[in-house]
């Protein structure tokens, strides 16, 4: 059995070993293996290029820049994607203008550790990949299983462009699979999680897990929920996603970041104005609440959306 | 100025010692019981403990008074009690309490009154040196004066922008500012060679044109007149202060943390020493308290903590439902419609 984590490290193992273009850059990466261990015994496996960072994340970002510049292809880990805000003016103004303005590439891939575990708090728990996304010139990946936790880091280091790779902290030891995948789907490609006919619920990252055990509670009622995991959030697999309300003629839209706006806003935007006909019932969205994120398990359990939350609003867009 | 300030802070006499390394052991045995509720599945989150660390945050929290500012961060349990936080926020802080200053919102380290001087620190490190020079300049703005603020930072969140920025402009305004940096060796397992290259943390204040302390802060005597007399420059009209203390960590960066990387030789070696008993033993050779002292000290500090863990283990727990989900003072300004 392998974790998400371990998919993580073995992925990035495979990365150094195939392409001597790469090299990890982040704090406490080297020999301690980083803050979670996604890099544990990388430095030794790989001398030279799985290295320590100082705190200084905008010192972080800009140095991947440069390197990419010359030609390598740079994997920074941040510790906590929180602490991405620091280093959020070299990605959103420098990386991912850089192309566009001189048509030279810039292959860096940003690891943020992302989404909220319970007990963590305000500053440790933060989902931003929607904040990124209103940004042109970066694609970002969100994958919910551990053989895309795998497959979409190898392909997000091989892209030529900036990459967010928003690997959620939650799944990192939770989720278990037989193996790592000898194949994959395309990133910009989203999957079919859970067939279903009556309504289709469009979901990324760890939500996904949740809308699964809220399916298995409307299974009892008589309800089949389908489930698309969207795996990259930026490009959204539009076709994928208006194929299945095609089939249900409803969308629940379901994500951990804060509801102002956001990945479910961008889906529920897309299936309003090209799937409008489709639709039986008003599309619908649920996300996190809208405060800051809370330490306590108590009020962190009921911030995030969860499986009853989500099979709760289920039942209302089923009623209908 | 390096290491030539006047030392105009009084030799250490018995009391600000004595009381000293009463907010010491408070501090050590408070974070002890919290390590030991987290062992034990009773704390959400992280636990960070100041262990090592408290003759120099001890000293800073009385070098302070009311009125003046205070951002404490991760590991200044001793300067918080110094500065007058109440063992009970702490444990409320931890437990989730719902009657804590945080409520449930927040956890461990991230707590404190900012309406009383006591600000309450963001993860992000270095964010708070800024933070407290607004203060000052707020102070100034509104024509008070006398006031000083202090804030703490690791040898690892000096290799911020922040606390470039935030330095930069503390001594462009001259302002009261105390900044201790606390050189513990490492920045959680990142040693200080990977952190910066300066022969010496305290050469960072000349670049900026303020004035610099060193401090060994095994040694409270030294942090007490050290602090005391940036303290006393900060108000008395010098500018902002640098204090480089020399110490170790005594604990993991957090309790998962077993700190492997760190190297016996260290822990061997003066800068391992532990401050709390080095000022244990200093008290007992000065005749300034006896074994028995001592011995009684520590029993009512446990009891204290033991009985005001017990009171907050009783309190209530955070309620989702009474939970009022709005991030903004005026609520009539919220989104309802996101807030639904
Ligand atoms: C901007 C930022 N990046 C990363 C982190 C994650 N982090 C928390 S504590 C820490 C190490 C801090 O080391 P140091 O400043 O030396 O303080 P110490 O823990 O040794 O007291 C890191 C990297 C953070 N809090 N803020």
């Amino acid at each position: 059995m392998i974790t998400y984590l371990e998919a993580i490290r073995a992925a990035q193992s495979k990365i150094l070993a195939d392409d001597p273009r790469a090299y990890i850059y982040g704090q406490d990466v080297g020999e301690f293996g980083g803050a979670f261990k996604a890099t544990k015994n990388l430095a030794k496996e790989f001398p030279g290029r799985v290295i320590d960072a100082p705190i200084s994340e905008d010192a972080m970002i800009g140095s991947a820049i440069g390197a990419a510049i010359e030609g390598l292809r740079p994997i920074i880990e941040i510790q906590y994607a929180d602490f991405s805000t620091p280093g959020f003016n070299q990605i959103v103004n420098h990386a991912a203008t850089l192309f566009w303005r001189t048509q030279v590439k810039c292959p860096i891939t940003v690891r943020l550790p992302s989404g909220g575990t319970a007990g963590s708090g305000p500053f440790h728990s933060q989902s931003m990949e929607g904040v990124y996304a209103q940004y042109p010139g970066m694609v970002i990946l969100t994958p919910a299983t551990v053989e895309d936790a795998y497959s979409m880091l190898l392909e997000a280091v091989a892209i030529d462009d900036p990459v967010l790779f928003c690997e959620h902290k939650y799944l990192y030891y939770h989720l278990k699979a037989e193996g790592l995948p000898t194949e994959a789907l395309p990133v910009g490609k989203a999957r079919i999680a859970r067939q279903g006919r009556d309504v289709t619920v469009v979901t990324y990252s760890a939500m996904v897990h949740e809308c699964l055990a809220a399916a298995e509670e409307l299974v009892a009622e008589g309800y089949q929920v389908e489930i698309v995991d969207l795996r990259s959030i930026k490009p959204i697999d539009t076709d994928t996603v208006l194929a299945s309300v095609a089939r249900t003629g409803r969308l629940l839209a379901v994500g951990e970041a804060w509801p102002w706006g956001g990945v479910t806003a961008e889906i529920v935007a897309r299936v309003a104005s090209e799937g409008f006909t489709l639709l039986d019932a008003p599309p619908r969205r649920l996300n996190a609440k809208n405060t800051p994120i809370p330490f306590h398990p108590n009020l962190w359990g009921t911030h995030r959306p969860t499986a009853p939350t989500i099979a709760r609003a289920l039942r209302e867009l089923l009623r209908v | 100025m390096l290491d030539t300030a006047p030392v105009t802070h009084p030799a250490t006499v018995r009391e600000p010692f004595a009381q000293a390394y009463r907010w010491m052991l408070l501090a050590r045995l408070l974070e002890e019981k919290l390590a030991n509720l987290y062992r034990g599945g009773k704390i959400n989150g992280g636990v960070f403990l100041g262990k090592g660390q408290e003759a120099l945050s001890a000293s800073l929290g009385m070098s302070l008074r009311k009125g003046d500012i205070f951002a404490p961060l991760i590991r200044d349990q001793a300067g918080r009690l110094a500065f007058g936080e109440e063992v009970i926020e702490a444990v409320r802080t931890y437990l989730g309490s719902r009657l804590g200053p945080m409520r449930g919102r927040e956890g461990n380290v991230h707590r404190g009154r900012p309406q009383d001087g006591y600000y309450a620190m963001i993860s992000h490190l270095g964010a708070m040196i800024s933070v407290v020079c607004g203060g000052l300049m707020a102070r100034r703005l509104k024509g008070e004066t006398g006031a000083v603020g202090a804030t703490c930072i690791g040898d690892g969140g000096t290799s911020t922008g922040s606390f470039h920025e935030a330095l930069n402009l503390a001594a462009i305004e001259k302002l009261p500012l105390v900044l201790v940096i606390a050189n513990n060796q490492f920045a959680y397992s990142t040693p200080n060679h990977r952190e910066f290259a300066c022969r010496d943390l305290v050469d960072k204040a000349i670049g900026y044109g303020i004035e610099g302390h060193n401090v060994d802060a095994t040694d409270l005597d030294a942090c007490l007149r050290v602090v005391g007399n940036a303290v006393e420059r900060a108000r008395s009209g010098h500018g902002p202060q640098m204090i480089v203390a020399n110490l170790l960590r005594l604990a993991g960066h957090g309790e998962h943390d077993d700190a492997g990387y760190i190297p016996q030789e260290l822990k061997d070696s003066p800068v391992g020493r532990d401050c709390l008993k080095l000022a244990e033993c200093a008290l007992l050779e000065r005749g300034w308290m006896s074994a028995a002292e001592l011995e009684t000290l520590r029993e009512e500090t446990l009891r204290q903590i033991e009985e005001t863990v017990a009171t907050v283990q009783r309190e209530p727990a955070p309620d989702p439902d009474q939970e009022n989900w709005c991030a903004l003072s005026n609520e009539s300004l919220d989104d309802l419609f996101v807030a639904r």
